[in-house]
């Protein structure tokens, strides 16, 4: 067992877990927080996207132990005092999701390109979103929503 | 499933589920495997028991839509009119039967799609192979029987040397003739024609296919194609016996409400259109309405949500229940006030009773104090179908949905590759329900249909293991694989003319179809190179090395036939 501590959302945890645990099992399974998804186990589709640093990553292919000492931010770390950040509304403002399997890493991908380009154009977003599948919605109203969260983000 | 193989009756089992993350049929009958290894595991351990198979062992052990080798032969006027046809699709089914009959079936049920067959021999051959059994997947079969019937319309068009869309209008059925289908039911609300009209016109078809034609001529390399494609959709489970619905409605003494319907939420917005009727039932706020995970415990013999069919059958359902609570409402109200029950008359958020207004709450209360029953089940079954198999006869579906799309694509010639530029959507869904909702099953089906006819491959090596069994070889569209324009419209002024809910249409599998659309654009810019002379009879999926060897055999035809006239 291997001994790992992070932040995760703002707080500090500490886990005893197997070195061979990727960061996505350590915190569905270890940290109950299971917004965050596993679509393919392969890091193509992007359901299990978090922040690591305040850089967008594919949890699934990050072993816990390489992010001793990282800021993990997840889906439930993105609302503030029950208000909802301004991509998730967008989201549900803009049917951005069906089933919402994908939406957890959508959301996250979506907010890492904001913030490194606070007003993306159709193509940027479409370039960006290559590594998250959707099965549901055509991507039609996903792109939608990212427009309109960055607008609301600020950008 | 779980009882059998636990040897207890179905009482001792109960199903609960909140929602599922993307079906799409899958999930009709192969999720039973791990329910019952589960169960196994939780009835031998004592403890609950959870089983998520790997993405890539979920691929390879689960079965996928039915494959076709369809032969198909049509005789036809001078006009393009089609005569007689006999047609048979052979069907991959896999190592045991599933579903196999009932999407043989409906492949069967659309291979007229939306085109009048004076003459029909129609066979299915569902072939037992050692391969996965395959399943459910939006359509059923649908698409596969569609598919044909759309290629055998561009034969003809070829062999007259005719725009496709001609030879589509000129087959359409008719409203009051030429108006039954090959299993006898006479079609008697066909809306097609007159939405196909309306997108010609919307879309600029006609002249975008002569700019195209044009253009090819000096593009060597990068040729686009244009192509409209119809949609009409059975909607009704072909067995008859699954077209039935149960819900249950509870109002509570502070008015609010629990409803409850064996119709399971995966993203197509069920549990929001069927609350929607219950709210629209007692003209309250949404907000009041909230509706619990699907459970056997609540609502028993449930049938799949699957066949579109799941507000058509559980929003009846639970606008019977709320209507049985409010008629006792009425009474209620009626006698309490002293008041005809034609003036007791529910207003948003309030109910007028003479000429006093009630909040609803206030209602409610007086009702329990009264001792008023406020909890009821609903029950619905599909009225006028029926359907003799063996015959071939009946009228097996309630009503049909419509739709067309016009896509324009481009393609590589010296790579195969292409891309959808442009899609025209004009689809019925009767009286929306929910337009967003409609809008998203539309834009999503027509994009899931794209992926299977263009990308989406699945490929076995000579050891018959199954090589494309993750996103990263089986290719799903992607957010840059959306066409960059992308019009979708609601087919207006349509109540869907059988007494559906509210006078809506189904709509999960229908728009699915609507990407054949792409496929037939595909062959239209593959047609190009042999000047527009041949059937590219281009077989889906149309990958990059699909389009790449039928240009390859167009052009080894043209070649072959300059020789012969040289000699």
């Amino acid at each position: 067992m291997a001994k790992v501590s992070m932040t995760v959302n703002g707080q500090n945890v500490t886990r005893d877990v197997e070195p061979r645990t990727l960061l996505v099992e350590f915190l569905r399974q270890h940290l109950d927080l299971t917004g965050t998804h596993v679509g393919c186990d392969t890091s193509q589709c992007g359901a299990c996207v978090v922040h690591l640093d305040g850089r967008s990553v594919k949890a699934c292919t990050m072993l816990a132990v390489q992010c001793e000492g990282a800021k993990v931010m997840t889906i439930e770390g993105l609302a503030q005092n029950g208000e909802l950040h301004p991509m998730q509304a967008a989201f549900r403002e803009h049917h951005g999701l069906q089933c919402g399997f994908c939406t957890p890493g959508m959301i996250m991908s979506a907010i890492d390109l904001v913030q490194h380009n606070p007003s993306p154009s159709e193509d940027e977003i479409r370039h960006w979103l290559e590594g998250n599948l959707c099965r549901c919605t055509g991507y039609h109203n996903i792109v939608k929503a990212i427009k309109a969260g960055a607008a609301s983000m600020g950008g | 499933m779980v009882a059998s193989v636990l040897g207890v009756p179905s009482h001792a089992v109960t199903v609960d589920c909140r929602r599922m993350g993307g079906a799409f049929g899958g999930k009709e009958t192969q999720a039973n495997l791990f329910a019952c290894l589960a169960a196994v595991v939780a009835k031998r351990t004592g403890r609950a028991a959870k089983l998520r198979p790997d993405r890539d062992d979920d691929m390879l052990i689960t079965g996928k839509r039915h494959d076709f080798v369809v032969d198909y032969q049509v005789g036809f006027d001078g006009a393009g009119r089609i005569c007689g046809t006999a047609m048979t699709f052979a069907a991959r089914c896999g190592f045991s039967a599933d579903l196999s009959g009932p999407v043989t079936d409906r492949a069967l049920f659309h291979a007229d799609n939306c085109y009048y067959y004076e003459a029909a021999l129609l066979a299915s051959l569902p072939c037992r192979t050692n391969t996965v059994s395959n399943t459910a997947f939006r359509g059923f079969g649908g698409p596969q029987g569609m598919l044909a019937g759309e290629r055998v319309i561009e034969e003809i068009a070829f062999a007259l040397g005719r725009d496709p869309l001609d030879v589509r209008k000129l087959n359409f059925y008719g409203t009051a003739e030429r108006n039954i289908t090959p299993y006898h039911q006479t079609i008697e609300d066909n809306v097609g024609l007159a939405l196909v009209e309306q997108l010609e016109a919307q879309s600029d078809y006609r002249a975008r296919r002569a700019a195209i034609r044009e253009a090819n001529r000096t593009s060597p390399i990068i040729k686009r194609g244009i192509a409209l494609t119809p949609v009409k959709f059975g909607i009704s489970f072909t067995a008859t016996f699954y077209n039935q619905a149960g819900a249950l409605v509870h109002v509570y003494t502070d008015g609010s409400i629990h409803l409850n319907h064996g119709g399971t939420e995966m993203g197509q917005g069920l549990y929001v259109k069927v609350a929607q009727v219950v709210a629209e039932e007692f003209q309250v706020d949404l907000a009041r309405v909230r509706i619990t995970a699907t459970t056997t415990g609540k609502v028993p013999n449930t049938s799949a949500t699957a066949a579109s069919s799941g507000s058509d059958l559980n929003g009846m359902a639970a606008l019977a229940a709320a209507r049985t609570i409010k008629h006792r409402l009425i009474d209620f109200a009626a006698e309490h006030w002293g008041v005809p029950r034609d003036q007791v008359v529910f207003l948003p958020g309030r109910v007028r009773v003479g000429n006093q207004e009630i909040p609803f709450p206030e209602l409610i209360r007086a009702a329990y104090m009264a001792r008023i029953s406020l909890s009821s089940t609903g029950y619905y079954r599909t009225p006028d179908i029926h359907w003799d198999r063996a015959a071939g006869r009946g009228r097996p579906f309630y009503y049909y949905a419509f739709g067309a799309a016009v896509s324009e694509v481009a393609i590589d010639t010296l790579t195969g590759e292409s891309k959808v530029l442009r899609v025209d959507i004009l689809h019925d869904v009767g009286r929306s329900l929910n337009p967003a909702i409609d809008r998203g099953q539309i834009e999503g089906g027509f994009v899931q249909g794209m992926g299977w006819l263009t990308s989406e491959e699945l490929w076995w090596d000579e050891a018959g293991r199954l090589k494309t069994h993750a996103p990263s070889t089986y290719k799903i569209p992607a957010c840059s694989d959306r066409p960059a324009i992308f019009n979708v419209e609601l087919f207006e002024g349509a109540p869907n003319r059988e007494a559906t809910i509210y006078r809506s249409k189904a709509v999960g599998e229908p728009p699915l179809m609507l990407a054949i659309s792409v496929l037939h654009a595909l062959s239209d810019a593959i047609a190009s190179v042999a000047d527009y002379r041949l059937c590219p009879r281009l077989d889906p999926p149309a990958t990059p090395e699909k389009i790449l060897t039928t240009i390859e055999r167009l052009r080894g035809l043209v070649d072959g036939q300059a020789a012969e006239a040289a000699e």
